[in-house]
């Protein structure tokens, strides 16, 4: 016990501050309104749904629950279920094989529900494109409200991403 | 290099992996697996190719593992049969693989007994059509129809299926799991993947021969040194180029910094499984130093597309370098200490010992792999075993154990980071000075070369056919994976349900990467 205590006490708060909303990556306009927003807070629920990327996207996803991000620091956790999210997260170039799946997982959300796509797979199909084994952009299949960049988008970009999904409106 | 007893000779292949092509009928192409089997040697891959422009006919592809090197055999299938003989009979490791080729190129084993339920086509084309073939020409999709797989049905008395997926709980890839179970102990455990099929061999057509490296790098992200590296190797190969001494070493850093990475990260990650949140807390914390570091001395976190034919794309500075070693070191330390604290925690060992036993001669026999197969008694390691430059003066110790389950995988973990600290401070101390880049030639229509790296997961293979004008005609990349998916089922028999993701875990599979 003692030498972990020793490890925790050593290692302090690494935590950073979080990056701010990018509107340049909206592609629809905000859905909540900012009422809404202001009742929720910043208390949001995401799922994450591999449609088909490479698993490069997975590993920055998963780093945005490292001690330097502190996602549920702020708030915002990632749940099993659909129905508990208040936001899909999609990654891949949506595999003919996920289409359907991540059809289901869309529909399984009550509304308002949100949707960021990460990565150029996400954006339009990426480096794999549209084919008979993929679908493209995560738009050809349920409607994105955010788009992130990159290959992978770093953990910022993806958490700037998904602070730009629940921003308000701007104007 | 050729299989012990086989009398055809074998035609070498040019490049940086010693290994060779032999051209075979029918009756030597089974010959050859049973050879194989008998002389020790381990079964690789296995894939087609749409060779009927060229020889009227199609090709199935073997590549044996040898103590020597990489054995290719390649067999001509007539278009008007598709049929060959069963490999998996032999190595049983070839079940999916050859379902897979039929799925793509319409090439049938020829065996009464042999699997003949579909793997990566799950609705998306035809049962008549064929991706790979030359001749295909989907351009509207199939209406996505309901995913319908005949799972093997357990019966008996209490017992009940437990269906996961494709979408999991967390934040991994997609795949379906079919548990079979009486109260809390698994009886049976059968996959079902290819969900996340991006038709990536079919997709290298679109590539030429010195830019397929992007799309290698991307068959599985968090191996993209290990494919890039395999990739570059076959692209050599055709191309005949030799990359210069400095860019060897390079590729060898980022290799070794690419297995530390995703060794910390599955480190944080069993621990947490295990109940022990405050692993993952630190693990987590080691391994963004990680990558952030590889960001300020690559330009990627992950160093993606850095690999590329001739060479590396650029290199880091001296003060960069000296950073690296200055930062294996201190990692290292900590790592030493997170080991002592999982050694004396019993809740976290009681949770690893035992679960998800897979012994030496089960792995032996059904060819589990690379650190999977080396934490089960598979004392096999490209860079000790076939070392290329820079490992042939470095002088890689294997880690090997004979424990087969999760502790045995955590271990061999902690184990090879020692070793990588090693090779990084020795990489960055001895490398040699000069370009990191050599102009590419020409490549013959036709071409053949391989590329076969040992990744953080096991080996990769990378299996190049040139096209003309510099064009791929066909590539095929292959992932440690395929082989230990299937032991993943055996290692979870008679374990208790809320034990498997941790024994999933502790192999941590690519599902991407047999995919494709």
């Amino acid at each position: 016990m003692i030498p972990i205590l020793l490890k925790i006490l050593k290692t302090g708060v690494v935590s950073e501050k979080p990056p701010r909303a990018n509107e340049e990556w909206r592609v629809r306009a905000a859905t909540i309104q900012r009422e809404i927003l202001a009742i929720l807070g910043r208390a949001l629920v995401i799922r994450q749904v591999d449609a088909g990327s490479c698993n490069g996207c997975e590993i920055e996803l998963n780093a945005l629950n490292n001690p330097y991000y502190n996602l549920e620091g702020m708030g915002i956790k990632f749940a099993a279920s659909p129905r508990h999210a208040d936001m899909l997260l999609v990654t891949g170039p949506v595999s003919r094989n996920m289409e359907q799946a991540l059809r289901i997982a869309y529909e399984a959300m009550p509304d308002p529900k949100l949707v960021v796509a990460v990565g150029d797979c996400g954006r339009d199909g990426g480096i794999f494109g549209t084919g008979y084994a993929t679908c493209g952009g995560v738009a050809n299949v349920i409607p994105v409200d955010v788009v992130v960049p990159g290959c992978p988008p770093p953990p910022t970009a993806i958490l700037q991403g998904i602070l730009t999904a629940i921003a308000a409106r701007a104007a | 290099m050729r299989i012990p007893g086989m009398p055809q000779s074998p035609q070498p292949l040019s490049g940086a992996v010693a290994a060779s092509i032999t051209r075979v009928h029918a009756a030597a192409w089974s010959e050859a697996a049973v050879l194989a089997r008998e002389s020790g040697c381990r079964f690789v891959a296995l894939w087609g190719t749409d060779h009927r422009e060229r020889d009227g006919a199609f090709s199935v592809l073997a590549a044996y593992a040898t103590a020597q090197g990489l054995c290719v055999i390649e067999l001509p299938v007539a278009a008007t049969e598709a049929a060959y003989p069963d490999l998996a009979g032999v190595f049983p490791a070839a079940n999916r693989m050859q379902r897979s080729a039929r799925d793509l190129l319409g090439l049938m084993p020829k065996d009464d007994a042999v699997d003949t339920r579909a793997w990566l086509r799950h609705g998306a084309w035809r049962e008549d059509e064929f991706p790979l073939r030359r001749d295909f020409a989907r351009a509207a999709p199939l209406e996505p129809a309901p995913d319908s797989y005949a799972f093997v049905r357990v019966e008996g008395d209490g017992v009940h299926e437990i269906a996961v997926g494709p979408i999991h709980a967390g934040i991994i890839e997609p795949g379906h799991f079919r548990f079979s179970v009486v109260g809390e102990k698994v009886l049976r455990l059968e996959a079902h993947l290819g969900y996340v099929h991006k038709g990536i061999d079919k997709r290298f057509e679109d590539f030429t021969l010195e830019d397929g490296y992007r799309l290698a790098g991307r068959v599985s992200g968090d191996s993209t040194v290990a494919y890039a590296w395999a990739y570059a190797q076959a692209a050599e190969s055709v191309l005949d180029v030799r990359p210069p001494a400095r860019a060897l070493w390079l590729r060898a850093l980022m290799l070794e910094r690419e297995r530390v990475a995703n060794h910390l990260g599955d480190l944080g990650a069993l621990g947490n499984d295990g109940g022990f949140g405050f692993a993952l807390a630190q693990f987590m914390r080691l391994k963004e130093d990680w990558l952030r570091a590889n960001d300020a001395a690559f330009g990627h976190r992950f160093m993606m597309d850095r690999i590329i034919p001739g060479g590396v794309d650029s290199e880091p500075d001296r003060a960069h370098l000296e950073g690296l070693v200055r930062q294996a070191r201190e990692v290292l330390e900590e790592v030493h200490a997170m080991r002592r604290i999982f050694d004396e925690h019993s809740g976290l060992q009681d949770r690893f010992l035992t679960a998800g036993h897979v012994a030496p001669l089960l792995a032996h026999e059904l060819g589990l792999t690379g650190l999977a197969g080396r934490a089960s008694g598979q004392a096999h390691d490209l860079r000790a075993d076939l070392p290329t430059t820079p490992y042939d003066v470095l002088k890689v110790k294997k880690v090997v154990y004979q424990g087969g389950d999760v502790a045995a995988r955590v271990n061999a973990r902690f184990e090879e980071i020692n070793e990588s600290m090693r090779l990084i401070v020795a990489l960055v101390e001895a490398m040699p000075g000069g370009d990191v880049r050599a102009e590419l030639a020409q490549a013959r229509d036709g071409a053949f070369g391989v590329g076969w790296i040992e990744g953080w997961r096991g080996a990769v293979l990378v299996a190049l056919e040139a096209g003309a004008g510099g064009r791929i005609r066909r590539c095929h990349a292959h992932d440690p994976s395929w082989h230990n998916w299937p032991l993943i089922e055996h290692a979870v028999m008679g374990n208790i349900v809320p034990d498997f993701p941790l024994i999933n875990k502790s192999f941590n599979l690519s599902y991407s990467g047999v995919d494709c």
